[in-house]
């Protein structure tokens, strides 16, 4: 059954039906409605559950860490300025291959202080060890929820995942969107049984220091896992599939790309602009497609290189910045691409830092751009005028 | 710059209206402010104003001197930086509940330990405004917020004395309704060397009081008059009786070297 929903509280829905144990957070924008829902359905009692409003997002995500360690379901969110608060101990939940499910309402970081959307917050943990999935739509949010638990709680992965929605983008905007049953969502998410945990019966140590001859083997161990997982997440993707009813992609979504000569890759909701784009184009008799990436964190490399391989030109739309190198996502797809025969010419695009928009005009600009030379990073809709003092951009 | 006399030389006035809600209470601890500053004379390059984030926050846009905004939580620790580099700046910091006792607490706590030479107003509306109306430490037990929607199950945070305890020169508590003392306790607090901290309860009708039956500003005001008990009144009450009350009056002025003075004493010495 559909609901109408907004992408928050959709969000609240999702977790709910994956009965988390504990539940902490700190309130921040544009996160706080997920969780203020969430603190809700503890109120009426339809969700039983230890929720915690703690006193920052690092308390949040150590309560959370606490608690995984004792084999009990965990969830949190926040966004921007609060996930960089939570950064160290992300490295540490994931360290202890602990499987936190996590919201990212993806927000610009500070400063200036910016409470809007662009997706520079997650990018800053790229490198932690956390499995990240951008999501397009309100319903791929809950979907992906559900998929993430599934995910992080396997025994071959157990490792954090995190849920990047665009803030206000998709928390704030409604949608009528299909939450599974409980019963559904019983048989696809078993519950958890951590077979390392603190346990008063068997006692262990837990994240002690580990020497020159330990610590580079848990990092190898993670690289492998995160390795696996592009194997384990198709074979769970199915089982998805199956309860639900409803198709699930884990990797990416390939728009159009047959015959395809340009091809833009995004992330998150600006897709939906882009699709629209490569649909009149298409309309119009020009070969475009689109890429929307969703797991950022597995790469899955393979598989993009076999989508891409034919397309001659393509553009990467960055809604975040590695400043004083390129867009981190245009610099993989380069990487990608290293080394093999046939690379396309690739063009690395900045937008939407912010929410400064990114219209189907600028959509279409990105594709007319492909065209002509090879641009490494350049910014869409900057308003030069605003440069003030800085230098011009050139 | 000319010194000035006049409490609305320290607002800007070409940033107005401000966008806090009706009803809510940071404007009258932001005249107060301005009215100390212009009672004490100090020179507009002589002071700077410190937020975080959040209600609160936005009061270092209103203000005519200089202005700072960092990261949520931290303020009280970059004021220590600004004060150990410019030592003659007048420091305050304006900061809200959420900011100054929870995600900052412990700046709070050690700033006031080392007595740094900073003014810290803590303008407590009981709850997270900005975000929406949750919880914050200061929020009284059994309260209702958007993040206890049964009512909170843990006491309220008691930052005076937490404050005092820790060594701060000057410590007071009063509310926005007891306006004439408030004045004389910011007052009070920007001419103390070392840390000062006067915790100013404020009216939040569009969220706490919305969630506490007090859904109004004069409610809210009436609140405050009722239950806001003289120092000495206060400190009688248990535990479980404070959660209903606010405790008014000066816990603590004293001249214990700030901790400039101190390190200055320390190098001298070798």
């Amino acid at each position: 059954m559909k609901d109408f929903l907004e992408g928050s509280h959709a969000v609240a829905h999702a977790v709910k039906i994956c009965k988390p144990g504990v539940i902490s957070a700190y309130p921040i924008t544009p996160q706080t409605h997920i969780v203020e829902n969430l603190a809700e359905f503890v109120a009426s009692g339809e969700l039983k559950t230890e929720f915690i409003n703690v006193e920052s997002e690092h308390s949040a995500a150590s309560v959370v860490l606490g608690s995984l360690a004792m084999g009990v379901r965990s969830y949190t969110a926040s966004s921007s300025q609060g996930l960089l608060l939570m950064e160290e101990v992300l490295y540490n939940i994931a360290g202890l291959r602990l499987p936190l499910v996590i919201t990212c309402a993806n927000r610009a970081v500070s400063a200036p202080l910016s409470i809007w959307n662009d997706q520079q917050d997650s990018e800053a943990l790229r490198d932690a060890g956390v499995i990240q999935l951008y999501v397009e739509n309100i319903q791929e949010a809950v979907d992906l929820h559900l998929f993430a638990f599934r995910l992080a709680e396997d025994p071959r992965v157990l490792l954090p995942v995190m849920v990047c929605m665009d803030g206000f983008v998709l928390t704030h905007a409604y949608e009528a969107v299909d939450i599974p049953e409980e019963s559904e969502v019983d048989s696809f998410l078993p519950p958890l049984e951590l077979r390392e945990k603190l346990d008063t019966e068997n006692p262990l140590s837990m994240g002690i220091v580990s020497d020159a001859r330990f610590y580079m083997e848990t990092r190898y161990a993670i690289q492998e896992t995160m390795k696996e997982a592009i194997v384990i997440m198709p074979e769970l993707k199915k089982d998805f599939i199956q309860i639900t009813g409803r198709n699930l992609n884990v990797f990416f979504e390939s728009y159009k790309l047959e015959e395809a000569q340009k091809v833009i890759i995004c992330r998150g909701s600006v897709s939906g602009t882009v699709k629209e784009v490569v649909d009149e184009m298409r309309d119009e008799g020009h070969k475009v497609g689109a890429l929307k990436l969703i797991s950022y964190r597995p790469f899955p490399t393979e598989e993009l290189y076999r989508a891409l391989k034919n397309i001659p030109l393509i553009g990467v739309l960055d809604r975040a910045i590695s400043l004083g190198s390129s867009g981190p996502m245009y610099t993989e797809f380069k990487a990608l691409f290293q080394g093999k025969e046939g690379t396309p010419k690739i063009s690395g695009f900045i937008g939407g830092l912010g929410q400064r928009d990114i219209t189907k005009k600028h959509v279409r600009e990105m594709f007319e751009k492909l065209d002509g030379e090879e641009i490494t990073c350049e910014f869409i809709n900057l308003n030069v005028e605003y440069l003030m003092g800085a230098r011009k951009y050139t | 710059m000319s010194i000035s006399q006049d409490y609305t030389d320290y607002i800007a006035w070409d940033r107005l209206p401000h966008m806090w809600c009706p009803g809510c209470g940071n404007g009258i601890a932001l005249k107060g402010l301005a009215l100390a500053l212009a009672k004490q004379g100090i020179p507009r390059h002589k002071v700077l104003m410190a937020t975080g984030i959040g209600c609160s926050g936005r009061a270092g846009s209103y203000v005519s001197f200089h202005s700072f905004d960092g990261t949520h939580g931290r303020t009280i620790a970059f004021c220590t930086g600004i004060n150990v580099a410019q030592p003659d700046l007048k420091i305050v910091a304006f900061l809200g509940d959420g900011d100054c006792g929870a995600i900052g607490g412990n700046h709070l706590l050690h700033a006031a330990r080392r007595n740094n030479d900073l003014t810290v107003l803590e303008i407590n509306n009981f709850t997270y405004g900005m975000t929406g109306g949750q919880f914050s430490p200061t929020t009284p037990a059994h309260s209702f917020s958007s993040t206890s929607k049964h009512g909170k199950v843990d006491y309220g945070m008691d930052m005076c004395y937490l404050v005092a305890e820790a060594g701060a020169n000057y410590v007071a508590s009063t509310t926005v309704y007891h306006t004439a003392q408030l004045n004389k306790f910011i007052n009070e607090a920007i001419s103390t060397r070392g840390f000062s901290f006067v915790e100013i309860a404020s009216p939040c009708p569009t969220y706490y009081g919305r969630h506490n039956n007090l859904r109004s500003a004069p409610e809210m005001m009436e609140w405050f008059k009722e239950r806001a008990l003289p120092k000495e009144k206060y400190d009688e009450l248990t535990i479980e009786e404070k959660q209903k009350y606010i405790m008014r009056g000066r816990l603590v002025q004293r001249d214990r070297e700030d901790f400039l003075t101190m390190y200055m004493n320390e190098l001298n010495n070798e």
